[in-house]
């Protein structure tokens, strides 16, 4: 069975046509005065899922976020939880729970209060509350700390009580706000795994904001990419790096070579497009491009081989001089002048230590790729 | 690894012993600079009040005997030492006046500070949440009335609150009276007066507590399932508990030896210990008197003040 990326999902309500959603932005517009936040969006989440919003800032994904907890009214169009349009209730009614990006941690309670708070304006009787608690600090590995302040912790021990404090009242669904955007690389690394972990073992839905594409597409099931209020692409971190439909969402999320170029012709199970400078390319999945439109061709660096000589099977083979070249350890990316001018990335995954054909600055190079190793974009 | 520890070791002692001397001196005269001035301005001044307060009146030049110096030498200086007593302050117990008087301004002190942390912090928690474009104005227009004599705006409104004043020919324009209200030389004639002059010392420390807070808390309050009322009790109040400490003690202090407000809106009948304070001093000539009175004022105001002082000691350790 063929798939995108090298995961085989087996959770992807989103391929169900019968699949009830549970979260729905319809047609949801927010303006703050003249600027538009977030612009006509729609988009649907299903319960038990783990959803990304990724954009730059400024892109709107925040706005999504508080108009969802409630913080913010949508301008216009309805925001749907489970079926029930949220209009008008209030954050303090809505079942869901927010993990702020600053924590929002009360400095004047300790760990426990703050977690237990949630729990008391819900009115849950106090020995439930406090086996809750345990239960929690337990999750978030935090039982010793219990007694402390807020600014006696350190900066991930105050994520994890953040957390803790946000799934206590097990909402329907937790919102992330930059969950791991104070912590340092090799801790949020760690915490990315957590609260995947997390989110499986509590089976909650998660909507987390960030503008670091490695942490969407190492947690999320699916992405959505989003670019001046409005979203650009909806898919799972495989079909965003290997399938983007866009240029933006193709430059957005890691390293891409971008030919400008015209679709020549389709022929039975291809499609020929001509380079803006001439270079020839055939590929196998270009069909919606009709004949004589202007398009570009993406391919990312690690789909091209690079090589001394003309390879003989290549379908796809354009000439250069090596440009430059860094080893990077488990990887070499080189870069390659291609004789009409266009500077290509590419990547070899240095999977032996020894190379057959080593290449070194100025030496003339082929780079090559299969028909099926890059996209076709319209747009 | 030797040869590091090695070189590493002294290069720590380039700062000489003198060196090190002459910066610890430079400390310690930054330390001691406000020290000197507390000496030669409170200290200072206080011991000659408390000495006054020891003596008896006179018809004389200063009004008081004995007067300590040495013109008589050591024995006659010493002399005169033995004269002291504390029949001022026996005198103080004696005479309710004064006990009811220092009661009185306690009273119509907290009771004005109150009345100003009611008024004061609605303003304050509005321009914190104001946007931040307009807060300098905001704050401005607190600090305005500084600009005009304290004197000037206390008699300005002796001029709305008088039977004929603005005050009451405005509600009777409106026919929401028929008579004119009595405020002025009454108790709420000073509470007005006291909450008014009064406000902006209140305002400011609330002002700089609250808009420091971080409103996600509060969102985050809400988020957990509070109404935003309990939000504010639970969250927005306690973070600004030090500026409403510091707030309530700058208006209450000064509140308490307030001599001007019931003098110029409280009429002849109002009892507080500075208008007492100033009756024993200039109608009466009574410097001794009145000097006990003052220093008894010191020492019951010195407690709010060490529990001012103790408050902000316990918030700085909280690291806030």
């Amino acid at each position: 069975m063929k798939s995108l990326g090298s995961i085989r999902r087996d959770f992807a309500p989103w391929n169900d046509p019968n699949a009830k959603p549970y979260i729905q932005f319809d047609k949801v517009t927010k303006k703050f005065g003249e600027f538009t936040a977030v612009n006509n969006l729609s988009l649907t989440i299903f319960e038990r899922e783990f959803f990304a919003l990724l954009g730059a800032s400024g892109c709107g994904k925040s706005t999504l976020l508080r108009m969802l907890a409630g913080f913010e009214e949508p301008t216009a169009g309805r925001i749907l939880l489970d079926g029930q349009d949220l209009r008008g209730i209030p954050p303090y009614k809505r079942p869901v729970n927010m993990m702020f990006q600053s924590y929002a941690l009360f400095p004047h309670m300790t760990v426990e209060k703050n977690i237990a708070f949630g729990l008391k304006q819900e009115g849950m009787p106090g020995p439930d509350i406090e086996r809750r608690v345990a239960e929690m600090l337990k999750l978030v590995k935090l039982e010793q700390f219990a007694k402390r302040k807020p600014h006696q912790l350190s900066g991930g021990q105050r994520q994890r009580v953040a957390l803790a404090r946000s799934v206590a009242k097990r909402p329907k669904v937790l919102l992330l706000d930059e969950p791991l955007g104070a912590l340092d690389k090799k801790l949020r690394e760690e915490t990315q795994f957590e609260l995947m972990d997390l989110q499986q073992e509590l089976g909650l839905t998660f909507v987390v904001v960030t503008h670091d594409q490695e942490e969407a597409m190492t947690m999320a099931d699916r992405i959505a990419i989003m670019d001046k209020g409005e979203v650009m692409q909806v898919a799972t971190p495989a079909e965003i790096y290997e399938a983007p439909t866009s240029r933006f969402v193709a430059h957005f999320v890691g390293n891409v070579n971008m030919f400008e170029g015209r679709v020549a012709e389709h022929t039975a199970n291809a499609t020929r497009i001509t380079g803006a400078t001439g270079a020839q390319i055939v590929v196998d999945n270009g069909g919606n491009a009709a004949a004589g439109s202007d398009i570009v061709f993406a391919i990312r660096p690690e789909k091209i081989k690079v090589s001394s000589k003309k390879p003989a099977d290549a379908v796809n083979a354009l000439e250069g001089e090596v440009y430059d070249v860094a080893y990077l350890g488990d990887m070499t990316v080189f870069h390659i002048r291609l004789d009409d001018g266009q500077i290509v990335r590419a990547s070899a995954l240095n999977a032996s230590r020894v190379t057959e054909d080593p290449l070194t600055w100025n030496d003339r190079a082929w780079v090559s790729f299969r028909p099926d190793a890059g996209v076709v974009l319209t747009r | 690894m030797a040869d590091i520890a090695a070189t590493a070791a002294p290069s720590t002692q380039t700062t000489t012993l003198p060196a090190r001397l002459a910066k610890g001196f430079v400390n310690r005269l930054v330390i001691i600079i406000p020290y000197l001035w507390l000496l030669f301005f409170f200290l200072v001044p206080f011991i000659i009040v408390f000495k006054i307060s020891l003596s008896q009146t006179a018809i004389s030049m200063p009004p008081y005997t004995p007067v300590l110096d040495f013109s008589d030498g050591i024995s006659g200086f010493l002399a005169g030492f033995r004269e002291l007593n504390f029949d001022n302050y026996t005198w103080l117990t004696q005479d309710a006046l004064y006990f009811n008087a220092y009661v009185t301004s306690l009273v119509i002190a907290a009771i004005s500070t109150m009345l100003t942390l009611i008024v004061g912090y609605p303003i304050a928690y509005g321009m914190a949440r104001a946007p931040a474009t307009i807060r300098p104005t905001l704050l401005m227009l607190v600090i305005l009335p500084f600009w005009t004599s304290f004197l000037i705006r206390v008699y300005a409104w002796i001029g709305i609150l008088k039977p004929e004043g603005l005050l009451n020919q405005l509600l009777m324009s409106l026919h929401i009276i028929s008579q004119p209200l009595v405020i002025l030389n009454t108790y709420t004639a000073i509470f007005i007066g006291i909450v008014y002059s009064y406000l902006p010392f209140m305002v400011l420390p609330l002002y700089s507590s609250l808009e420091k807070m971080d409103y996600s808390l509060v969102e985050a309050a809400e988020d957990l399932g509070c109404p935003p009322i309990g939000a504010f009790w639970k969250i927005t109040f306690p973070l600004s508990l030090p500026g409403v400490v510091a707030g309530c003690l700058l208006v209450f202090i000064p509140a308490v030896g307030e001599f001007v407000i019931p003098d110029l809106l409280g009429g002849s009948q109002t009892l507080m210990i500075g208008k007492t304070l100033w009756n024993e001093f200039f109608s009466n000539r009574d410097w001794p008197v009145s000097s006990a009175v003052a220093v008894i004022l010191l020492l019951v105001l010195t407690i709010p003040i060490m529990f001012f002082q103790q408050a902000q000691a316990k918030a700085q350790e909280q690291g806030r």
